[in-house]
């Protein structure tokens, strides 16, 4: 068992409860997506899952050890071992792209190597094949401001790429690009995972790109878990009560007459 | 109606604090003695003219010059001397006084746990104490316990620039976005490592213009204190003063406004290359 959840409950420093007990268990190489309205808590899910945040209760299991009781420095050991990529992938603005895909491995690497290879890239051929990939590689060395929205969320998975973890998490990886690119970008993720038999997990807007790439679904609503199965007994009828919103009935658009205002002087 | 749609919610609040800073402000000037018409006096007025007009020309003989050479260049050594001693001790203490370092903020939303908040307070505590008194006081201290000349100066300058440089630090590292260092964290990057990743891109331009701006300080501070004994351009300053050689004094002057014009320059073009 990679990844195993027990009745977990998490809440934010704001009071809200993100997570209602959740219970799930997922095993090593499983490629799986988390689907689920806005504010259904599949990043608060992902996080737990990559042992950035702690639970409010309940018991979490990565990689056979229980994440919470063990010593920050053997945390960090097991967190060395976990890739997660950001939704907007956190990077210092002036931070050039071949910088950013190799911290990929400070977990790995020792102190004396982490500063020195921020003096100088001691790999840069690994970051331009990580970037290769996801066809970005005459991006090695430009700073990471230069690029767009898209671009920069490549660049988050060429560092997890590159970081080879056991576990690798994507929180809404392919939100900002357009659907080829999307899908080819999914196309190399579980790829890599199924070549190094790596557990991927990955929450998703585009419910029709989870249905494509993923065998498992897992439906989340309001911090639960509403369904958990494989993508081909997923029905139209499981979708609609994922994402029914009674809040936004949207009103029949009423014809507000056009009023033009001229000034008078 | 209209008075309803124009009333600005702040506008009460902002006129009370406006009269609350004038009502702060006039004693302050009541206490420092400060009366502006002493300058129009017809005698004072005089006492300084008199004096000011001895500045022109500016003193240029060839002795004077390597004097004053001499002189700059201690001015110069004191400063950047004391501003490299100083942060030998300003960047551990601002990175431990900061949060930017902290491996339970980067899990907890960005609050460090109450254990890594009780333990930053002895640092911050001594820099606050380090900064607290006045590199005149050191001076004068330390001149009486190495003897004058610039060794006093450089150690006055070391003591209380670490303790405004680590403070100042340290808000710098925690005023930039936290989240790419707390992301390298939470991959199981070291703390030193996720700082120099996640928080210095953000900082180094900022943090390099602070320090040069305060080199430039510390070659003020080296002046003054060479007033007390501490080397320098200060001590030549002072007996020239003492003197009444005005010639001379606008000379040095004039080599002050130069090296404050090369700092300028010189974070002005590191600035530029980090950005």
């Amino acid at each position: 068992m990679t990844l195993s959840l027990k009745q977990v409950v998490l809440h934010h420093a704001n009071g809200v409860e993100a997570l209602r007990g959740v219970d799930l268990q997922i095993n090593g190489g499983e490629q799986v997506a988390i689907i689920g309205p806005s504010g259904a808590g599949k990043s608060s899910l992902l996080n737990l899952l990559a042992t950035a945040i702690r639970p409010s209760r309940g018991d979490i299991d990565v990689l056979g050890q229980r994440a919470w009781h063990l010593s920050a420095r053997q945390r960090q050991r097991l967190r060395a071992r976990i890739g997660l990529v950001h939704q907007a992938p956190p990077l210092p603005p002036r931070q050039r792209v071949v910088t950013a895909v190799l911290a990929g491995k400070l977990g790995q690497w020792s102190m004396g190597k982490s500063l020195i290879n921020l003096l100088h890239p001691l790999d840069i051929p690994g970051a331009r094949a990580a970037l290769a990939r996801l066809d970005l590689a005459d991006k090695l060395f430009s700073q990471c401001q230069q690029l767009s929205g898209g671009q920069l969320q490549r660049v988050g998975i060429a560092r997890v790429l590159y970081q080879a973890p056991d576990v690798l998490l994507a929180d809404e990886p392919v939100s900002a690009m357009d659907p080829v690119l999307a899908g080819h970008t999914l196309t190399v993720l579980s790829r890599h995972a199924r070549e190094h038999n790596v557990t991927l997990v990955a929450s998703l807007h585009a419910v029709e790109l989870a249905l494509a790439h993923f065998p498992r679904i897992i439906g989340l609503r309001e911090g639960k878990i509403l369904f958990d199965c494989p993508s081909d007994h997923v029905s139209h009828d499981m979708l609609d009560s994922l994402y029914a919103n009674e809040q936004l009935q949207s009103p029949a658009p009423t014809v507000t007459p056009l009023i033009v205002q001229i000034p008078r002087c | 109606m209209l008075s309803t749609d124009t009333r600005d919610p702040a506008a009460w609040p902002r006129l009370l604090l406006t009269l609350l800073a004038i009502a702060l402000l006039w004693p302050g000037i009541q206490l420092s003695e400060l009366d502006l018409g002493v300058l129009l006096h017809a005698d004072s007025q005089s006492e300084m003219g008199r004096f000011v007009a001895t500045f022109w020309p500016p003193a240029h003989d060839r002795d004077f010059l390597h004097l004053l050479l001499k002189a700059t260049l201690q001015t110069l050594a004191i400063a950047t001397a004391g501003m490299a001693l100083a942060l030998v001790l300003a960047i551990p203490a601002g990175l431990l006084a900061s949060r930017a370092l902290s491996l339970s903020a980067a899990s907890h939303g960005g609050r460090p746990s109450l254990m890594g908040r009780l333990l930053r307070w002895p640092v911050r505590g001594l820099l606050i104490f380090l900064r607290s008194v006045p590199e005149i006081v050191w001076a004068l201290l330390f001149v009486r316990a190495v003897g004058l000349g610039p060794a006093a100066g450089v150690l006055a300058i070391a003591i209380t620039y670490s303790g405004m440089l680590g403070k100042v630090y340290a808000e710098i590292f925690e005023s930039t976005d936290q989240r790419p260092a707390h992301a390298l964290l939470q991959a199981g990057s070291g703390r030193l490592a996720s700082f120099a990743y996640g928080v210095l891109p953000n900082v180094a331009a900022e943090l390099l213009s602070y320090t040069v701006y305060r080199w430039e300080c510390a070659i003020r501070a080296s002046v003054v204190m060479g007033f007390v004994g501490a080397g320098g351009l200060g001590q030549q300053i002072d007996l020239s003063i003492r003197m009444f050689a005005g010639g001379e004094v606008a000379s040095m002057l004039l080599t002050f406004l130069l090296l404050v014009l090369g700092a300028d320059q010189l974070s002005r073009l590191l600035r530029w290359r980090l950005t």
